[in-house]
This record gives structure tokens, C-alpha cells and sequence, in this order.
């Protein structure tokens, strides 16, 4: 069964006609191509499909595509506005935060949600903060870094 | 220097941190089909029926295949594996059939109605009980099988290497002893779990031309053993790696690109993609191998090891073609980074009904100093004497011999030691200010060298631009580790043009040029040489045209800022970019044409060692020696350990980039902490118990400790400027320096890890009990 939703996708409104049973994350990869965001596990535990939904950064794996209806999505591809990166983008990048780059765009969402939502976390909140967000590559410190040299950088 | 020994960002970061990097996963074809597998629910049995019927008469169903049309056995070092299970199936999860269809869901539904009719055959599931003569084989025909010289199966057994070291005399030597400690060690199966779960596509064209695009190490490898087992000509056989979401050894060698072939050759001119689950992942892509090892040391009462004897049992799994060599590995470090008179080891890899062992960051260092760091603590407090004198009295300096009598030029092993043992205070002894909770600290030494073929080469080619700039094709694969940049980095600096003008491409067997595996910590000692050696052939090139051009001879010419200029008179200089597509003359002629530079690199003079006692001058290309000193706190009422400081330093020959290089040390003592904590598949009756992330726990940000990274540079001569290989060392002590540590917190050993608080509280009640 199919149903027609509207949203707002990294700044443009859309409509489309979705199967009732996709999820988020196979909706914005599949029907957008859109595929910043992964799989990693299908269960909600490594968040490496992490998006932005109405400012709340979410597993597009356990949320049905039809939820997004009314909302307002923002993925890893939006958060670049005309080519100009978000300042995460760049204190990743400066920070060499990132190896593989698998986590990373689920990484940043989360970042980008926590600060949003707390402009000035503490190292430990950094830490709890993106402690749904698994990376097997860097050991974090790097990333919890660039968090908080972006934090830095607000409050310069 | 210019670029090289500089933190140079990475080259790949923008498409990482805008999503808009394509892993396999991302790629969508036309006209693509999905496959699924149909998997054994038995770790060992017969396969006496499959019916495929329902699953073809499914509408989008284009078509199924089994075994029995595939049974040519294929393998790294050993051919010991079909794609699809052959009359019988060796470990739970194994692939019996697969089939594609138009849509995934199709295909998931379809598989599901494939029938198949097992007899049960008795498992082994322990490596030990595996090896003995009664126990069921797992592969009854392994006498038939093709292996390389190098390794000695028993055919008749469940060995399928039997690796022997044999230095000096150590029964003798065991004789004369005054102290032998002998103990016994456990590790278990552990998952590499990359984030990005293993995938492939392939596509097989009308005139017979065959493309997989897979999430894969080592695209040539692959390519080779695809060619092996399909009979499919290499110049027919495109295997394309556009990016890898992690590997740490899971992704080298071939895993489910060989499910697809057959399909591919079914359905000609539709691609067909494979993509595993995270339960998939941890079943059928491979783990670290087992490790029951048993560590005999003996010393004199000066500390000084007088000799050891070792013998490890591999739970090498169903198929062992590429942990034979895990096995011939960890044999010749078995004596650890220390100058020992006497060795005597055995190394044996053990079929057994458990998921595919293979390749695992580190290749078997992790598992055996495990047992030898802890060994050697033991030693040390019965001797009376502190573990950092026992690591300063037997540590390999340079002019020691390792345990294959090789006489050793470089090692930073001393200088790492002191650096830590200063970073980590190991002379103060912590306190807690919980009064329940203890912390203690502890130090591990760890060596490790490439392990790898001999001859595993690498090339590459430098194409200069119309403008100036570079395109560098290499096959050595960033998986994370920074390879791109640093290969940039090395031709931005022998060519002495900016980083940003040269353009790097990777992982495409028809376009870039030959690389053995991105396996070993290799890449940058050896692609990085073989791109430093392609630099210097496009700049020799360059020089030979500016001498013409500028009437300087050419002793007198050098690269600058993307000019070739007189080292004399530096006015007198030509554009790299008029040479590029070479020499034009006033009268309108030309010479040469484009400048495109070959490199290509073997590591020099590294030969076998004697087949029956291990012994060699110089059977690796280099050793690569560290320690690593870490402060725990453990919680006396739940047995949790924290590990709140970890100081490491390691001799990484000249350093290439200073913050990738902290990277892969990050990276690799949070692995490291993993395992030594909480990391553990958990394997009943050949079963595993824990094929999620919610059962198989991994690091997260709040397990990371405070990190202090520093390194030794003693260059390793025959790298480019000077680099070794270094980012599976970094985790080689992680877990045996936790243990000590432990000890020294709660003097509790444990011997085997994970050590969970399960573990930890276990053992300090028992102890607590004994008074």
C-alpha cells in the first residue's frame, strides 16, 4: 500500500508517494538517491543512517518513511548549502576526524543536532552525545576534537 | 621538506563529509538484480537435497544456483573453498544456494521457499579436541587440495599448517633453567566489524567481459581469484574497489564476490548486487581466528631469558586459505620483540566447524602477546624485578637476533620503552578516589612485521597534465587509513608541486596499476615506494627535456615549486607544464611527448626460511617494535574496568603525516581496548550467540581513554623517506598491557580474554576466598 506524503527535503518542498512499509532511510536512498546516510546494522545501534527531522537527529533505519510527512528532513547532502561547508564539515576535515568515512555523514548529523539543541556541550556531553554513533576507525578522539573546536570557534 | 612529514589534510575528506563519496552500496545500476543466499542452519553436515523448484517459479525470480554447478575449490594460500557449498556444508551459515531477482524483497521471499535436506555430521567445535586423531575431519580430502610451498598441512588431520621454529637447542636449555613459568592462554573469536557491511556487484557482458564492483581490500587479489575459479581470463575481468567502509583485514581476500559470478554469468548484461546484513556480517564475513596458546619461558636469575617454547592451536574455522598464514605468522614472532637464545615453537591451524577465520588487524600479534606480555610479568615479579627491567634486559636492540636467527639493524624498541614508562608514571603507583574502586597500571611491548608473499609487489603511474598537474593511479586502497593522501603527499613531494595539483585514483584493475593486497601495513612502505619511484621516473624525464631546453646539464637541475630550475643560476628555469606533453622546438618540431612516469617496487632480498626449523637471515622485509603503558581503574563491587590513560610510543621509521599517524593509533587502542574488554562471539555447538550490535558490543565515545601518542623515528632505509609500516602494530599491545594492568590494580590474572566484569569479579572473589 502507497500513500502520498509532504516534506520538506534539505529545503525543498516534495511530494512523493511512498510504500507504507519503507523505511526512511531506504526512501531517501532509494527513491532520492540520497545515499549519504547508511546502512550500518538495520536496528537503530550504529547510527550511521543518521538525519535531522524537525531538528532531532534520528536512525533513518527505525523510522517509517511515511513519518516524514509535514516534516522537515535534512540529510548529510543539505548541510552544505551552494558548496559552502558547515563548519562541522570543516573541523572534521581540519581535525582529520574521519578515516573510512562510513560513519561520518551520521557523525556529523548527530553533532549538528546536539549543537543545535546545546551550543556548548562539555567534552563529556560531546562524548554521551555521539555515543549512539559507532566509528571502528578513528577511536574517537579526533571527532570528539572537532566538535569542540567548532565550539570553540562559536563562542571566538 | 615540503609536503612529506606534514599534516597534510585529506585529500578524500570533502566527499566524506558531504555523503557524496559512492561506496558499493550507493552504486545503482539499470536493469540491476538483487541477490539473496540461502545459508546453513548447521555447522557440519551433509547436503543430500536441495529443491529449488518453488523459489524459480516465484514471479521476478531470474535465476538459482548450488554448489554442485561451481566446484572448483579456490584460495589465497591454500584451496580449500567453494563460493557455495560443495556435498557439505562447515559452519553455520555458509552459503548453499543463491539466487537474483528484480527486486530485493523478491529475492529475500524467494529464498526462503529453496528446500534443502541435511544429514548431520558430528562438529568440532574446539581447536584443541580438533587436532586429535579421533576427532571428525572437517575437510576428509584436504590431500587433494593445492597449497603454497610455504605451508605444511596434515592431510588425514584437521591441520592444515603445522608451522616448526627451531633455534638453538631449548630442551637443553629448559634443563638447565633456573625458573620456567609455563601458562596457559585463551582468545577467543573476535569480528573486525567495519561499519559498512561487505558488498559486491557484478555484471557479466555479452562478448564475455565480467565487472565486480566490490567493497574489497585488495582489488587485484580479487581479480586473481575470480579469475581462478570462474575461468575467466584477467584481461576479461574488471574488478573496480570505489571506496571501503572499513576494513581491518575483513575485506581482504575474497569473500561474496564469488556468490555473484556464477549468477552474473546467468543473467548476461544485468548487474546483480549483494549487499550483507549486520547478521550476515558477523556469520559469513570473516572473524580473528581463535587462539589457545601455551607460553614456556625460562630465565636465569638475572632476568635474562635463556629460552621459550611455545605452542599455539589456531581455531583457524571451516576454511583456513588464508589463516595458514596467521599461523606461519604468529610462529616466527613467537619469541616476541626480545633476543632469546633459544626457540622452539609450533603453530598449527586447526579446521574447526566455527565461522571462516582470517585476516584481523595485527595477524595474529594481538592473540600472542596477549600471552607473552603477560608471561613475561609473571616472570619478572617471581624474579623480583620490575616489568620494565625484565622488557630493558631481553628488548631486541639493534644487533640482536630475532627468533629466526635474523641479525636486526633497527629497533627503537629501548627508546619506545623508556618514553612510555615516562608518559604512563609507571613508577607512581595510582590511587582511586573511590574507595571502591582500585587502579593499577601495566605496560606491553609488541612487535610485528609484514606478513606477506615475498614477491607482493607494488606499481604505480604518474601522468603529467597540459598544465602542469598530475593524475597518480595506484591500486593501493584508502580504507580509512589515509593512503590516499599520504601516496599524494610522497609524488607531491619529489615532483615538488603542491598536493592539490595531483589528483589520485584508485581501485580499478583495468586503469590503475598492479598492488598486491592494501594488507600487512604495506601501502605506504610499498606502494608509497613504488610512487616515490614513478615521481622520480617522471622527474628524470622532466630534467631530460630541461637540459635540452635550458643547455644546463642535467647533474645541475632540479624540481622546484612546479619549475625545473638550475640549482646555480635560479633564474634560468622552464614550467613543468611546458614539458608535460614534451619538447617543443622554435622551428615547430617536438620530442619526447607526454611525460608519464612508472614506478614499481619488490621488497628487496626477502627469502624463504628453512622448511623444517623456521630459520632465516631475512624471511620479512622489516620488524616494526613499540609499547604501550596503560592506567586502569576497576570497580571492586562489579568487576568493570575502566581504562582511563593509555601512553604509547612506536619506532614508525620517518613519519609521513603527523595526524593520520595519530589516527591510526587512536583507532588502534580503542580496537585494542575492545577486545581486551567486552569483544567476544560467542560460539555454542559451532553456533553463534551474538550476531548484533546489541549482543556484540564495540567501542563507543565514553569507552575512549585519554590517549598520550608519541614515536621513535629511526628510518627504515629501504622505504620511501624513510617509512615503515605501522597501523596494525599500534594495537599489538593494547590488550596484554589492560591485563597487566588489571593485576597490578587486583591481582587477579586472567588469562583469558575478553575480561569482563563477569570475569574480573569472578576471579576477585576467588581469590578473596583463598585469603
Amino acid at each position: 500500500m502507497k500513500k502520498w506524503i509532504q516534506f520538506t527535503l534539505n529545503g525543498e518542498d516534495v511530494e512523493h508517494e511512498v510504500d507504507v512499509h519503507k523505511t526512511l532511510l531506504k526512501m531517501i536512498r532509494e527513491d532520492f538517491d540520497l545515499t549519504g546516510a547508511k546502512e550500518g546494522c538495520g536496528a537503530g545501534e550504529c547510527g550511521a543512517c543518521t538525519v535531522i527531522m524537525d531538528g532531532k537527529a534520528l536512525n533513518a533505519c527505525l523510522v517509517f518513511a511515511v513519518e516524514a510527512d509535514g516534516c522537515d528532513l535534512l540529510t548529510i547532502e543539505g548541510l552544505a548549502v551552494g558548496g559552502v561547508l558547515d563548519p562541522l564539515q570543516v573541523s572534521f576535515i581540519e581535525n582529520a576526524a574521519l578515516q573510512c568515512g562510513y560513519c561520518t555523514p551520521g557523525m556529523i548529523m548527530t553533532a549538528k543536532a546536539l549543537l543545535n539543541d546545546n551550543p556548548n556541550p562539555t567534552t563529556d556531553e560531546i562524548k554521551e552525545g555521539i555515543s549512539g554513533n559507532l566509528c571502528r576507525c578513528t577511536g574517537y578522539k579526533k571527532i570528539v576534537e572537532a566538535i569542540e573546536f567548532v565550539v570553540k570557534d562559536q563562542n571566538a | 621538506m615540503k609536503f612529506v612529514g606534514k599534516s597534510v589534510k585529506r585529500v578524500d575528506g570533502i566527499k566524506k563529509v558531504t555523503g557524496s563519496l559512492k561506496f558499493v552500496d550507493d552504486i545503482k545500476l539499470s536493469r540491476m538484480l538483487y541477490a539473496a543466499v540461502k545459508r546453513s542452519p548447521h555447522p557440519h553436515a551433509n547436503i543430500i537435497s536441495i529443491n529449488t523448484e518453488k523459489a524459480e517459479a516465484v514471479r521476478g525470480v531470474k535465476c538459482v544456483i548450488t554448489g554442485d554447478e561451481f566446484t572448483k575449490r579456490g584460495g589465497l594460500y591454500l584451496e580449500d573453498k567453494n563460493f557455495l557449498a560443495v556435498g557439505k556444508v562447515r559452519y553455520q551459515g555458509e552459503a548453499v544456494v543463491a539466487l537474483c531477482a528484480e527486486t530485493e524483497e523478491i529475492a529475500q521471499a524467494a529464498i526462503e521457499l529453496v528446500e534443502v535436506e541435511y544429514e548431520l555430521l558430528p562438529a568440532v567445535t574446539d581447536a584443541v579436541e580438533g587436532m586429535k586423531a579421533d576427532s571428525p575431519l572437517v575437510h576428509p580430502d584436504l590431500a587433494e587440495y593445492h597449497w603454497a610451498p610455504v605451508f605444511f598441512p596434515k592431510p588425514g588431520t584437521n591441520i592444515s599448517n603445522h608451522y616448526k621454529l627451531r633455534k638453538g637447542n631449548s630442551p637443553e636449555a629448559f634443563e638447565k633453567a633456573e625458573f620456567v613459568v609455563e601458562n596457559k592462554f585463551f582468545v577467543p573469536h573476535v569480528q573486525h566489524v567495519p561499519i559498512e557491511p561487505h558488498t559486491a556487484v557484478a555484471q557479466m557482458d555479452v562478448d564475455g567481459f565480467v565487472t565486480v564492483w566490490a567493497s574489497c581490500q585488495s582489488p587485484y587479489a580479487v581479480r586473481q581469484a575470480l579469475s581462478v575459479a570462474f575461468d575467466v581470463p584477467l584481461n576479461k575481468l574488471r574488478v573496480i574497489s570505489p571506496a571501503v567502509g572499513g576494513g581491518f583485514g575483513s575485506k581482504a581476500g575474497t569473500t561474496l564476490e564469488g556468490i555473484l559470478i556464477p549468477l552474473a554469468k546467468r543473467c548476461l548484461g544485468r548487474p546483480i548486487k549483494l549487499t550483507y546484513s549486520r547478521e550476515d556480517e558477523f556469520e559469513n564475513a570473516y572473524v580473528r581466528q581463535g587462539l589457545h596458546a601455551n607460553i614456556k619461558t625460562a630465565v636465569d636469575d638475572s632476568g635474562k631469558i635463556i629460552a621459550v617454547q611455545n605452542e599455539f592451536v589456531w581455531d583457524g574455522g571451516a576454511y583456513t586459505e588464508y589463516g595458514v598464514n596467521i599461523a606461519k605468522a604468529a610462529g616466527y614472532a613467537s619469541a616476541g620483540p626480545y633476543d632469546i637464545e633459544n626457540v622452539w615453537t609450533d603453530s598449527y591451524c586447526v579446521y574447526t566447524n566455527h565461522p571462516v577465520g582470517g585476516p584481523y588487524r595485527g595477524f595474529g600479534m594481538c592473540e600472542i602477546h596477549f600471552g607473552i606480555e603477560q608471561n613475561l610479568d609473571i616472570i619478572a615479579e617471581k624474579l623480583g624485578i620490575s616489568p620494565i627491567d625484565i622488557r630493558r634486559i631481553n628488548g631486541m636492540k639493534p644487533g640482536g637476533t630475532t627468533g629466526t636467527g635474523e641479525v636486526v639493524s633497527t629497533s627503537g624498541l629501548m627508546e619506545c620503552l623508556e618514553q612510555v614508562v615516562s608518559d604512563i608514571k609507571l613508577h607512581e603507583k595510582p590511587v582511586s578516589n573511590n574507595p571502591k574502586k582500585v587502579r593499577g597500571k601495566g605496560i606491553a611491548c609488541g612487535w610485528k612485521a609484514p606478513s606477506m608473499p615475498n614477491n607482493a609487489a607494488s606499481s604505480a603511474v604518474i601522468k603529467l597534465n597540459e598544465d602542469g598537474s598530475a593524475h597518480l593511479l595506484v591500486s593501493a586502497q584508502d580504507i580509512g587509513q589515509g593512503s590516499d593522501t599520504v601516496m599524494t603527499q610522497i609524488a607531491a613531494e619529489v615532483l615538488s608541486i603542491s598536493p592539490d595539483k595531483i589528483t589520485i585514483r584508485t581501485g580499478d584493475t583495468d586503469h590503475t596499476p598492479y598492488e598486491w593486497q592494501t594488507v600487512a601495513s604495506r601501502i605506504t612502505y610499498s606502494a608509497g615506494r613504488a610512487v616515490f619511484e614513478a615521481a622520480k621516473d617522471a622527474m628524470d624525464q622532466l630534467i631530460e627535456l630541461a637540459q635540452i631546453k635550458l643547455g644546463i646539464y642535467k647533474r645541475d637541475l632540479e624540481l622546484r615549486d612546479g619549475y625545473v630550475v638550475s640549482k646555480i643560476y635560479p633564474d634560468k628555469k622552464v614550467a613543468i607544464a611546458d614539458l608535460a606533453i614534451g619538447l617543443n622546438f622554435e622551428d615547430g618540431s617536438a620530442i619526447h611527448g607526454p611525460v608519464i612516469g612508472r614506478g614499481a617496487f619488490i621488497p628487496p632480498n626477502v627469502r624463504n626460511a628453512d622448511k623444517h626449523t623456521g630459520l632465516g637471515d631475512h624471511p620479512v622485509v622489516f620488524w616494526t617494535y613499540g609499547v604501550q603503558g596503560v592506567e586502569v581503574e576497576v570497580d571492586l563491587e562489579t568487576g568493570q574496568t575502566k581504562v582511563l590513560k593509555v601512553a604509547s610510543c612506536f619506532d614508525v621509521g620517518n613519519i609521513m603525516n603527523p595526524q593520520l599517524l595519530e589516527g591510526q593509533f587512536e583507532g588502534a587502542i580503542v580496537q585494542g581496548l575492545g577486545t581486551a574488554l567486552f569483544e567476544e562471539l560467542m560460539l555454542k555447538d559451532g553456533k553463534i550467540l551474538n550476531k548484533s550490535f546489541v549482543d556484540y558490543k564495540i567501542p563507543t565515545a565514553d569507552d575512549m581513554p585519554e590517549m598520550i601518542i608519541k614515536f621513535v623515528e629511526n628510518p627504515e632505509e629501504t622505504g620511501p623517506f624513510g617509512a615503515r609500516g605501522v597501523a596494525e602494530p599500534a594495537m599489538v599491545p593494547s590488550a596484554p598491557a589492560i591485563a597487566n594492568a588489571i593485576y597490578d590494580a587486583t591481582g587477579i590474572r586472567l588469562n583469558t580474554m575478553p575480561m569482563t566484569a563477569e570475569k574480573v569479579l569472578a576471579a576477585m572473589k576467588a581469590k578473596n576466598s583463598k585469603g
